[in-house]
């Protein structure tokens, strides 16, 4: 069994890691749209950057925070040998 | 463990069945243009071959074990509980309405595509894992297990009950009217079509039938989606990746767009509508008598014109739609009046943000209550019970997302190129409308009428429904009726696979929660899963009875769903993971009071017109949904502590090593 230290100090690399998603999470959707009247002026390829960030660029967004969530808890997991049996 | 074994099988079973779909489209096709195949034939064919494969599947999965039963053995690897997740949560709403909200409203639907979206990484991050570890078999089992006692099951039990039946109805409502559509059948048969397809999935093998049924619909309904979209962007652009080629479309729509603002003609029609919405208004205000003298002008009418006059059939047809009473006759024409005021103003630029505080406020509410609902919901948490380990519900939220986007980063692009075509209709003459226009206007999914009298079409004059975005876009694109026909079966697939896992979530709601866990708990395991078989017949009868009404009300109490889970279900779960010194006390009155206020501010600002901040019905979770995070750690703080060891389950919870200590680990 690991000690009282150790798992807490598990618990707070993962606290802080969901902090730094979470952050990431907002300001790609809630800070991008507050500011897309004005990332609109910026076009590329045809596409507003606003709009894009609403349409599709959060969502790829999105799916690199879990990936990168993942990745980052197995190593943890890994570390503080706490992974599965 | 995964079982690699397994996953190989899988991979094998689920390819020779793709290879299997894509045979048979091009047999059809080649039977269409060979063989001359009526469109109605190859309707039964798209609908009853599919459902006959998601039955062949169920019975197959068939089982009477528990875990079988509740969570598909704990075996599904991440990467098909991912396409399972993501068909599960696409309904027919994702996959028929949400390109063309987004096309009818531009950048304000875009609250939707990243809502619909974003929960997952919530439910990533602050949820499945956990309760994977927890590893029990549903939403209140582990509120049960966190808070200790019956009263969090039960306030769990109700929350679930409410958010899934109404979304259930919603997605059986949608078979009916695909079924009816598909094959031209009324649609109260449809509704008892679509029942049958959803119980063949779920009766035999519970979640286990399930799971493998919606890997099966998803891939259909996926494929679907993207042949039409890609043929029409290989037309356009001659790139077939619609998700990067939309650009040309946005831009040519805002050019378009901006002229039409200033146009004389155009202006000329938004004065008509502008004149009507001034006409109903006072009519409105003038109920009940206008309503009386507007039936007695046309029973007048009707009796004025000799019997076999040709007008009289459309004099009758508009008696038929009168409404009935003066309350019909309010809804009716204060909706018909809020169209009119719509198509009475300019139209506004699609790429562009609401211009208004009040609406950018709108808007991140319901951005926010969406994703919040999203990782709030219970049938979508439920599936993550059922991966073999921790580590995989946490790639499994990525598979899940992974999948769900290839339809959400397409929708973009059938919206700007559905609005783009709609503009392409301006300025042509009435009578060379194409023939997608004069088809789906016979279905009344898309009118345009000449209210000037110019003999052109202005944009003022086009108005459409959102379903026929996606719907249209086969023909729009020149593709055989075959494609119409799989779209179709798609949508049929998506609202399937999501009655499927509502049906399953409310009966072990019922079944495990209520009945087992809190009535009998003596009840032997093939007791258990009977007794879960025969709820779900009743509760597929009742929600299919539900339906047949189809009751307008239906459409918005999905949208509700979402601020009612992120006002009670959600912030329990996560403060019960996250927040050690949570305790039952401020649990359960965070979720009665954030339930509450929801629902009361639901109720005035649907029913009484009353909004604060400009917050529509649909994100009104936006004030529960702080409360409920407010007064549970409020309550919490000022009660005793948990007890020792709920504090023990919470630690072990937390890490994915060992088992998991007290609550009801079977």
């Amino acid at each position: 069994m690991l000690s009282k230290e150790e798992l807490e100090g598990y618990w707070r690399e993962n606290r802080k890691l969901m902090w730094i998603v979470l952050v990431v999470w907002a300001l790609v959707s809630y800070g991008a749209a507050l500011i897309s009247g004005w990332l609109n002026r910026i076009v590329l390829l045809g596409f507003p950057l606003g709009y894009y960030m609403g349409a599709q660029g959060a969502l790829l967004v999105f799916l690199l925070l879990i990936v990168f969530y993942a990745k980052r808890m197995d190593e943890t997991d890994r570390k503080y040998r706490v992974e599965e049996d | 463990m995964v079982d690699r074994d397994f996953v190989d099988r899988l991979k094998k079973v689920y390819s020779i069945y793709t290879g299997g779909l894509i045979a048979i489209l091009v047999l059809l096709y080649l039977g269409e243009k060979v063989l001359g195949l009526s469109p109605s034939f190859i309707g039964y064919v798209f609908l009853f071959g599919t459902i006959a494969v998601y039955a062949a599947i169920g019975i197959i999965s068939r089982t009477g074990q528990v875990a079988e039963y509740y969570v598909a053995g704990r075996r599904v690897p991440s990467v098909f509980n991912g396409m399972a997740t993501a068909a599960d949560w696409m309904s027919a709403a994702s996959f028929i309405g949400m390109a063309g909200v987004l096309a009818l409203q531009g950048y304000n639907g875009l609250a939707f595509i990243m809502g619909w979206t974003g929960g997952y990484v919530l439910l990533g991050v602050l949820i499945a894992p956990y309760l994977r570890k927890f590893g029990a078999y549903t939403i209140p089992d582990f509120l049960d297990a966190r808070y200790g006692g019956k009263l969090p099951r039960f306030v769990g039990i109700v929350a679930t009950l409410i958010v899934s039946f109404t979304y259930l109805v919603a997605q059986i409502t949608g078979v009916g009217i695909i079924a009816s559509r598909l094959l031209g059948l009324p649609y109260e048969v449809g509704v008892f079509v679509g029942l049958a397809g959803i119980l063949v999935c779920s009766f035999l093998g519970g979640m286990k039938a399930v799971t493998w049924t919606q890997v099966a619909q998803y891939i259909v309904l996926i494929i679907a989606y993207l042949i039409p979209v890609t043929v029409l962007s290989y037309k356009y652009t001659g790139n077939p990746v619609s998700q990067i080629s939309y650009g040309f479309a946005l831009q040519g729509v805002e050019q378009k767009l901006a002229q039409l603002k200033d146009d004389p003609k155009e202006k000329e029609v938004r004065e008509i509508h502008k004149k009507r919405a001034e006409e109903l208004k006072a009519k409105i205000a003038n109920l009940p008598q206008s309503w009386e003298q507007g039936k007695k002008e046309l029973e007048n009418k009707l009796k004025a014109l000799p019997a076999n006059d040709p007008k009289r059939a459309e004099v009758e047809k508009q008696l038929k739609d009168y409404p009935k009473s003066p309350e019909e006759a309010k809804a009716k024409w204060t909706e018909a009046m809020k169209r009119a005021q719509d198509a009475s103003k300019p139209p506004r630029s699609y790429t562009a943000p609401p211009a208004d505080a009040k609406g950018m406020v709108n808007f991140l509410a319901l951005m926010l209550m969406l994703m919040l609902g999203t990782a709030g919901l219970p049938h979508v948490i439920m599936r993550f019970y059922t991966t073999p380990t921790v580590r995989e519900a946490r790639t499994s939220a990525g598979w899940a997302l992974f999948f769900i986007m290839l339809l959400y980063l397409t929708a973009p692009a059938y919206a700007a190129f559905g609005r783009y075509e709609m503009l392409n209709l301006v300025g042509k003459a009435f009578s060379e409308m194409p023939e997608w226009v004069q088809k789906w206007a016979k279905v009344n999914l898309i009118t345009v009428k000449d209210l000037n009298g110019d003999g052109i079409v202005q944009f003022a004059e086009i108005s459409i429904h959102p379903d026929m975005v996606v719907l249209a876009t086969p023909e729009i694109a020149g593709l055989p009726y075959v494609i119409a026909g799989f779209v179709a079966a798609g949508g049929l697939a998506a609202a399937l696979s999501t009655a499927d896992g509502l049906l399953i979530t409310i009966s072990n709601a019922i079944s495990h929660d209520l009945y087992y866990k809190m009535i009998n708990p003596n009840l032997s395991p093939s007791a258990r899963v009977k007794i879960g078989k025969a709820l779900l017949l009743v509760v597929a009868v009742l929600g299919a009875y539900v339906a047949k009404f189809k009751l307008a009300i239906i459409v918005e109490l999905v949208a509700w769903a979402f601020s009612l889970a992120a006002a009670s279900l959600f912030p329990a779960l996560v403060l019960g993971i996250w927040d050690k010194r949570m305790n039952k006390h401020g649990a359960i009155a965070g979720m009665v009071v954030g339930l509450t206020v929801t629902i009361v501010y639901l109720y005035l600002s649907r029913f009484k017109g009353i909004e604060l901040f400009g917050i529509k019905p649909i994100a009104s979770g936006i004030f529960g949904m702080p409360m409920n995070f407010l007064v549970a750690l409020l309550v919490s703080r000022l009660t005793p502590p948990p007890p020792e060891k709920l504090q023990a389950f919470v630690d072990s919870i937390r890490y994915p090593k060992g088992a998991v200590r007290a609550g009801a680990q079977e």
